[in-house]
């Protein structure tokens, strides 16, 4: 929700250019969405498709190899287009690596987040009574302090690995579905269709289920989309950091965080790698920002 | 106004207690707290000794009692790693965090404010164009890789400024602008929107009417009525900078609280974590409570939500 590039009316533009300016931002947008989409379409096909073709080994060193820079750099080679690490892996192959477990964590958090968030948004809202105050209250406290906290206290105990980071992201990441789901069924609830149903003697789980969700779902997807943004960064931040991943895993994060051995003498492993990850979550960006303003223009936050 | 007082400091408090039984109760989640902090190479007695020791062998409700009955005397524990109190160490460290996180607040405060009302007044501009690209590419940027583009190009190329460190005000300039990069990007596009707005406002247009100078009417009349979005959002980037200085921190071996308690998880000191962690939220609930109730003396309509 920061990522709403302008788009207000133009209730007080300059006469005489406004339509034309308009046309040139809203262009400007569409080929931002465009640009986005295609990052991630590639960069998903690439996750999918190289490890089942591509001979190269992501953690296979090969110490003569080591710090060759891009190919188009004196001393570069075209067997590794964007160059080696400190152990003469191949960058390339691993940023497209670093590609499955940003998506696979990405996506595994937020469904995680989605299916507790949303079950507990629901009964939040339609309910009442004291279920609302108890959930509503853990929103608040958990909304009342940094979450990196939340992450560092569970990352202290348990063993690192993909599995858990993505545990640990959707589990803590349920809070902002439960506000917005519960915000939403408030006002669906004076509906008459839900009285309707009620009077026809639907059960509750039969309303929740069959007449709530549908109509809540929209900002479901938005928040889904956005909060995939929001979990690349902090799982590739805490592995930057050395916490939630083995090392040794082709992440973006820890890519970066190896490349500062040898920052004096190689600038390619962080640039490429950190390229990557801001890309990624660029595309993701934007994408919820269309999704947003296609699926329901009233959550547009005016920031 | 007592109401909402006496509402905003128990919410507080909650919050504060939810923290210190999340950190704590987490280590019981994980099965056997003993087993998962000792080493790969411990024996069994070595590990009965140490829960012993630990106090792990009692009640999980005696030990979060004895926890917090110690902890709001300031009392944490003893640092596994450097057998010292973890209230100490935490608080030999916390000045470095302030200077950091206060410098990086400054930043965001003073230029995306700036870049914002000068971005809304030269609306579709050049330079306004400048500043979406700026507040897009913010967006994007994780802090640890805006602070390892800055030290590859301001301290590695150019050779401006050193890597890493804690020294003078050379030494603040990188790990600062990288924190501040992103709250620098969300303010500007805050106050450019909410500037907008305003400059479309009737008493704008009066003020200019009656012929009030041009700046005069920007920042008296406008700009004052535009920061009231910003200052929730300043509370906001405060959250921001405290979980973005345990990142920049341990980029720029900054010796603040966010890299010791990176070292302290690595290292498995769980005391200090613990510590760490309930202080930096109570310190960040602090900090929210006292912006919460300024704001409810600003803007008096907050008081009735």
């Amino acid at each position: 929700m920061m990522l709403a590039p302008a788009r207000r009316p133009a209730l007080h533009a300059a006469p005489g250019r406004g339509a034309a300016a308009e046309l040139m931002a809203r262009l400007l947008r569409d080929r931002l969405t465009l640009a986005g989409a295609g990052i991630l379409a590639l960069l998903a096909a690439l996750a999918v498709i190289v490890p089942l073709v591509s001979p190269v080994d992501p953690t296979a060193t090969s110490l003569p190899d080591r710090l060759l820079p891009p190919a188009w750099v004196p001393r570069g080679t075209t067997a590794h287009l964007l160059g080696t690490d400190g152990l003469g892996r191949d960058i390339l192959i691993r940023i497209v690596y670093g590609g499955r477990i940003s998506l696979t964590v990405g996506f595994g958090a937020a469904l995680i987040a989605a299916a507790l968030g949303v079950p507990l948004g629901l009964c939040s809202g339609y309910f009442g009574g004291a279920a609302d105050a108890v959930i509503m209250r853990l929103v608040d406290i958990q909304l009342g302090f940094p979450s990196i906290l939340l992450y560092i206290s569970a990352l202290a105990v348990v063993k690192p690995g993909l599995f858990n980071m993505v545990a640990i992201l959707g589990i803590a990441g349920w809070v902002i579905h439960a506000r917005v789901i519960r915000a939403q069924v408030l006002a669906q609830r004076q509906m008459e269709y839900v009285e309707a149903a009620r009077a026809l003697g639907s059960s509750h789980l039969w309303i929740l289920s069959r007449h709530v969700l549908p109509n809540v779902l929209a900002p479901v997807v938005v928040i889904s989309t956005y909060s995939i943004a929001v979990f690349i960064i902090t799982a590739s931040s805490l592995s930057f950091l050395g916490l939630g991943l083995p090392p040794s895993t082709p992440d973006w994060g820890q890519m970066i965080a190896t490349s500062m051995n040898y920052i004096r003498r190689a600038w390619w492993p962080s640039t490429f790698a950190g390229l990557a990850l801001s890309l990624t979550v660029f595309g993701v960006s934007v994408l919820g920002d269309w999704l947003r303003d296609y699926l329901d223009p009233r959550l547009r936050v005016e920031t | 106004m007592l109401r909402y007082v006496v509402h905003r400091v128990l919410l507080a408090v909650l919050v504060v207690a939810g923290v210190s039984i999340v950190s704590f109760g987490l280590l019981f989640l994980s099965g056997d707290p003993a087993a998962a902090l000792a080493g790969d190479n411990w024996t069994r007695t070595q590990i009965d000794e140490f829960r012993h020791q630990m106090g792990f062998d009692r009640p999980w409700y005696v030990q979060y009692g004895d926890f917090v009955s110690h902890a709001v005397r300031g009392d944490f524990g003893t640092s596994l790693r450097e057998h010292r109190p973890v209230f100490e160490l935490l608080m030999e460290r916390m000045p470095a965090t302030l200077e950091l996180t206060g410098t990086a607040f400054g930043i965001s405060a003073v230029l995306g404010i700036a870049l914002g009302v000068v971005s809304a007044t030269r609306r579709r501009s050049l330079y306004d164009r400048a500043v979406l690209v700026l507040t897009l590419a913010g967006q994007s940027m994780p802090v640890f890789w805006v602070g390892t583009m800055l030290i590859l190009v301001f301290a590695v190329r150019l050779g401006w400024l050193p890597i890493a460190g804690m020294g003078g005000l050379s030494h603040l300039v990188l790990p600062a602008t990288a924190l501040g990069f992103f709250p620098v990007a969300r303010n500007a596009r805050v106050v450019r929107s909410s500037m907008l707005e305003v400059l479309g406002a009737d008493y704008v247009r009066t003020a200019r009417a009656k012929g009030l100078p041009g700046p005069r009417v920007l920042l008296g009349h406008a700009l004052r009525n535009a920061l009231l979005p910003v200052v929730t959002l300043l509370a906001l980037d405060i959250g921001y900078l405290l979980s973005g200085a345990v990142i920049t921190e341990s980029i720029f071996a900054w010796p603040g609280v966010g890299r010791l308690t990176v070292a302290a998880v690595l290292g498995k000191d769980l005391p200090l974590v613990e510590a760490a962690v309930v202080v930096l939220a109570a310190g960040f609930v602090m900090i929210n409570l006292t912006v919460d109730l300024c704001y409810g003396v600003i803007d008096p309509r907050v008081r009735f939500e």
